[in-house]
């Protein structure tokens, strides 16, 4: 028998916690399939943020680190300096990454650490139960904004990739979704490059993955997937903002 | 190493790197900078790793990224820097993670002022963080003491897992005193069976972490810390005794203070009053032991603090109601003199103060 396709063994056998339609699923099997497929998964140790997030480090077959909320990119830089040699990346999601922890973010950027960030974008908090995030769009409801995000007393969506982008430490910046097969394609393109960029030691790299929640956006699996499609894409354009090598 | 003369923070920096600390993240804050200057010009000169930190939260979380990947780690702070590092503190606990963590506190509260105060005490030995942890705690009051201190809680941290906190204000970060640091011989530890240090297909992934969704698995951890607490807690009380045959009172103070109350108690001794003393060297395990010594001469017990009175309620908890326990604190920078607190004992002993 011809085995034609099987399982990344970049993940455990441990059955995940995600709801049906969440892409925390596919984020996670592209990031582990980067990683075998680059050969460096047993040299790769991994910081878990809190959130969804938080229980990756049950996943991901190497080793993992379960830091505090939003402080992934510090312990990241702690564990990347005492190992310069072995790959270091956070798994981060948006209220963990742009809100509590932008401070860390920015200057992990700012430092050039040798990192890779995984930063999965859903526009909510998911796993309290769908607050209002700092990416939260306009006119979108959510438990602590019931009658839509609005402008005066909430701002506009955080746009973290323009942001970072802005920083010359930033090697490497890019946005991407996993709604369809073609952008899940693209997705696993970037996050290979944003590791490449670490492997070389050209020094931070992000990648934004436009995610779904389904549960906490109240939609079907599918309708969720044609909302990013619809309402995310337009406000987060997916592109690449920064690649190493490229003139600014 | 001979003796030479050093000002507190740079010797408490010198050291650790002699104690093999090759790891140091921290941020300015008055009165610790000189640490943090310190480490910034002599740990890359021995291939250790020094990163400014953008904050004091950002620090500690490197902290137990580095502790986490098995590095001999240290930061050092001020106390409302310390108090931004409590939530980390928490994690690194939980997380059976060795390192290191200097304050040398100041006034507050608030922002107060850079000079010595022990105001920390609560922050130091009952922490911000959430949670059912502990730190090992050292209270220095010389120089040579902080330095012999800070090499062996490297030894310390790695051997019970834990954090080990050097309590010392600016006092003693800011003096100079003439110290003998040794060289500790081949700091290198065994090979951690526990840190993160990528598998290298050899071993099956370790995770570190402080998440245990199932309330009997997260009791179950908690009972692993607490049996490690209790057995520090017999192993590492220290203390210093002076004086207790047929002293009248006895003086419990620690760190820097505790030589002016050494400079008072000679002073009582020239006017024929007999006064002891009891010096915690570890504030947590706090130095029960110590308590057992007091003679039946003594009528009372008085606490002196840079502080409004925070040890005393370890002393009063000591002391178990045998004797009364008095206070005497100054605070927010201001230091009392040998007479002022000579006067305190005088009237403590003619009964014009209970």
């Amino acid at each position: 028998m011809t085995v034609l396709f099987e399982k990344t063994s970049g993940l455990t056998d441990e059955p995940t916690i995600y709801c049906p339609g969440c892409s925390h699923g596919i984020i996670q099997r592209l990031v582990a399939e980067v990683l075998d497929e680059l050969g460096l998964m047993d040299s790769t140790i991994g910081v878990a943020a809190v959130g969804c997030s938080v229980l990756s480090y049950n996943y991901f077959n190497c080793d993992m680190l379960g830091a505090a909320h939003g402080r992934a990119p510090a312990s990241a830089t702690g564990i990347k300096r005492v190992h310069p040699g072995k790959m270091v990346f956070t798994y981060q999601g948006d209220g963990d990454l742009a809100s509590i922890g932008t401070a860390e973010i920015i200057h992990a950027a700012v430092r050039g650490e040798k990192i890779t960030a995984i930063f999965v974008n859903n526009a909510i908090y998911g796993m309290t139960g769908g607050q209002m995030a700092p990416t939260t769009l306009l006119g979108q409801k959510t438990s602590t904004s019931p009658d839509g995000r609005k402008a005066e007393s909430a701002g506009m969506p955080i746009r973290m990739c323009e942001m970072l982008a802005t920083l010359e430490g930033a090697a490497f910046v890019e946005r991407v979704a996993v709604n369809t097969p073609a952008h899940i394609r693209s997705a696993k393109q970037a996050i290979r490059q944003a590791f490449k960029t670490q492997q070389a030691g050209q020094g931070f790299s992000i990648v934004e993955v436009l995610s779904s929640c389904p549960t906490n956006w109240k939609l079907t699996p599918v309708a969720a997937m044609q909302w990013v499609e619809d309402q995310m894409i337009p406000y987060y354009p997916l592109k690449n903002f920064r690649t190493p090598g490229e003139a600014r | 190493m001979a003796k030479v003369l050093m000002k507190g923070n740079e010797a408490i920096a010198l050291a650790a790197i002699k104690a093999g600390c090759r790891y140091y993240f921290g941020y300015p804050i008055t009165p610790q900078t000189e640490l943090l200057e310190y480490m910034a010009s002599e740990l890359p000169k021995v291939g250790g790793v020094f990163v400014q930190a953008e904050s004091e939260v950002a620090a500690i979380n490197m902290v137990y990224g580095a502790a986490a990947a098995g590095g001999r780690v240290m930061t050092t702070t001020s106390s409302p820097g310390y108090a931004l590092m409590q939530e980390g503190i928490s994690y690194i606990a939980a997380a059976e993670t060795p390192c290191v963590i200097v304050n040398i506190s100041r006034g507050g509260p608030g922002l107060g002022n850079i000079q010595p105060a022990q105001s920390d005490y609560f922050q130091n030995t009952r922490g911000g963080g959430s949670g059912d942890y502990r730190l090992l705690i050292f209270a220095p009051a010389s120089l040579q003491e902080t330095v012999d201190l800070v090499q062996e809680s490297f030894t310390l941290a790695q051997k019970y897992r834990m954090v080990v906190l050097i309590s010392a204000d600016g006092m003693l970060g800011q003096m100079m005193e003439p110290v003998d640091i040794k060289e500790v011989d081949s700091p290198e530890d065994e090979e951690k069976q526990w840190a993160l240090t990528a598998t290298e297909g050899k071993r099956p992934p370790r995770a570190i972490y402080s998440l245990y969704l199932d309330p009997v698995e997260l009791e179950k951890a908690n009972e692993r810390l607490q049996a490690n607490y209790e057995k520090v807690s017999k192993l590492e009380e220290r203390y210093e005794l002076l004086q207790m045959d047929d002293a009248q009172l006895v003086i419990v103070t620690y760190g820097s203070v505790s030589r002016i109350v050494k400079s008072a108690i000679s002073l009582l001794a020239g006017e024929g009053i007999k006064v002891g003393l009891i010096r915690p060297i570890s504030l947590w395990p706090f130095p029960k032991k110590a308590f057992e010594q007091i003679p039946d001469s003594a009528k009372g017990l008085l606490t002196v603090e840079l502080s409004r009175g925070q040890m005393v309620d370890d002393v009063r908890i000591a002391a178990k109601g045998a004797l009364p326990v008095h206070f005497y604190g100054r605070c927010g920078g201001m230091i009392p003199s040998p007479r002022e607190i000579a006067d305190e004992v005088k009237r403590i002993l003619r009964g014009d103060k209970s």
